[in-house]
């Protein structure tokens, strides 16, 4: 079996495998995280507010984004956008959403959900003492958020953060359901066009082992670096 | 935003003529469960063996435990799903590997689907079950050694009945994505509850009745496995052992 493996197929299909690809799931991810950790900033803010319709409404956003399979998200929201978009602009008829777009906005709304837990240990690690102090000397809520609060729960949580992106860039590869292209899609559409499933997937396999094990190593050094100056 | 609600759809007939649309979904339900099951019963066992073999002194067996983790944490669920399904059966003597793809469906995707999962959720049980042991105080096995208790006899007697006990809450949300995870064999062809929402969007053109139902059916069937767990963790609580809350931790 492994004497037949054509490795060939590989090198062929090299260029579209990175440029679309893997460019398709290195955005992704990136536009996911910046959005997923804004909004899950928010919603940590709002799930920790003293409002209680605040935070029951972030609790119950949360709670029903970790509930269901990341797949039916990506179908809900597939077909979900075009409306809202349609919404949004006023549209009569639901409007046409790229695969890319309809990937972008759910992988932040999801992620933001798991992102909001992880900031929302974060802030809650700070002592309260460093709220109050930051009111005493007349800053207001957001104030003391931005300038205080938020700089050192992201700077515990960090490697919590960078290990979710790491999650995250291996769960891009679902947006095969809706057919898009991304590292996983364009190798399993050269797979199918010449009938190189075993050598593709393997590559394909191989390809991401590659990137999050580097990437996982990179975070523990910053994890022992941060956990050294704390 | 304008979209004709009809949620009569529930009810009527599916193209296969099984029965309405709801029960298409709840049968759904049942294929998820019982991928889940089975693959929880995977990822236990050996989700169990490997965590406890990473915190012996033993450094090649550790190595090896690592080895293990690694692999199966960082290739992405579905991939691992196609490896597998289109992969594996290449590698085997050519009989069993065509025994395999012929199987009739929906064996020759459960199958595949329930040792995949089994085994990417047992890295994570592994995970799980090391943190456990190792967040207990050192004192715990030197005492059981000091009364006179083997290694093994030590983990059997005093660190795994307490090491379980502390990660019993983080091994109900392992559960919970176990079921939630079995959703990603849709792409090997098993038509469990999300596959079956899909495939009753096609049939029906009601999308958001379709995933509503679906959505509900998660819902309820966290709440439920929520509850169960909640009884279970009463049950076998040992009067005066505190666990520690555990840290954050990234998930999907």
């Amino acid at each position: 079996m492994v004497s037949g493996f054509d490795f060939d197929v590989i090198q062929r299909s090299w260029g579209y495998l990175f440029r679309e690809g893997m460019t398709f799931t290195l955005t992704l991810t990136a536009l996911a995280m910046a959005g997923g950790i804004v909004f899950g900033t928010l919603l940590a803010m709002m799930r920790l507010s003293s409002m209680k319709p605040v935070s029951m409404l972030a609790g119950a956003y949360v709670n029903l984004m970790r509930s269901i399979p990341l797949v039916l998200v990506i179908f809900w929201f597939f077909f979900l956008v075009p409306y809202i978009g349609a919404w949004v602009i006023g549209a009569k008829e639901p409007i046409k959403v790229g695969a890319f777009w309809s990937a972008a906005i759910t992988f932040t709304m999801f992620e933001a959900a798991y992102y909001c837990e992880i900031m929302r240990a974060g802030i809650q690690s700070i002592p309260r003492g460093q709220v109050w102090s930051g009111y005493a000397l007349g800053l207001d809520y957001w104030q003391t958020m931005a300038r205080i609060v938020l700089p050192q729960a992201f700077r515990n949580m960090l490697p919590v953060l960078l290990t979710q992106t790491i999650i995250l860039f291996q769960d891009t590869s679902l947006v095969y359901v809706i057919s898009a292209t991304d590292f996983l899609g364009a190798a399993a559409k050269v797979a199918n066009r010449d009938y190189r499933l075993v050598e593709m997937y393997s590559f394909v396999a191989v390809v991401y082992f590659a990137v999050s094990y580097g990437l996982s190593a990179l975070v523990r050094r910053l994890q022992e670096r941060i956990a050294i100056i704390k | 935003m304008n979209y004709n609600w009809h949620w009569k759809v529930l009810l009527e007939t599916e193209p296969g003529g099984t029965g309405t649309y709801l029960h298409y979904l709840i049968v759904g339900l049942g294929w998820t469960l019982a991928t889940a099951l089975a693959a929880w019963v995977i990822a236990l066992a050996i989700g169990a063996l490997v965590g406890t073999l990473r915190t012996t002194p033993i450094k090649w067996v550790v190595r090896a435990g690592n080895l293990y983790v690694e692999i199966f944490r960082n290739v992405p669920l579905i991939v691992q799903m196609f490896l597998w399904f289109f992969v594996f059966p290449e590698f085997l003597p050519k009989a069993l590997g065509d025994w395999i793809k012929q199987m009739p469906p929906p064996w020759a995707s459960y199958i595949p689907a329930v040792l995949c999962l089994g085994i990417f959720t047992s890295v994570r049980v592994a995970e799980q079950v090391r943190a456990g042991i190792n967040s207990l105080p050192r004192g715990q096995r030197m005492a059981g050694t000091a009364m006179g208790l083997t290694e093994a006899q030590a983990y059997r007697y005093v660190i795994l009945p307490q090491a379980f006990r502390i990660i019993l809450p983080p091994l109900t949300s392992e559960f919970m994505n176990v079921i939630k995870n079995s959703s990603v064999a849709l792409t090997i062809g098993l038509l469990e509850l999300t596959g079956r929402a899909r495939a009753m969007q096609e049939f029906s053109f009601r999308v958001f009745e379709a995933f509503t139902a679906a959505t509900v059916i998660y819902l309820l069937t966290n709440l439920i496995v929520v509850l169960a767990m909640r009884a279970l963790e009463k049950k076998v609580r040992v009067p005066g052992l505190i666990a520690a809350a555990g840290a954050p931790q990234a998930g999907h």
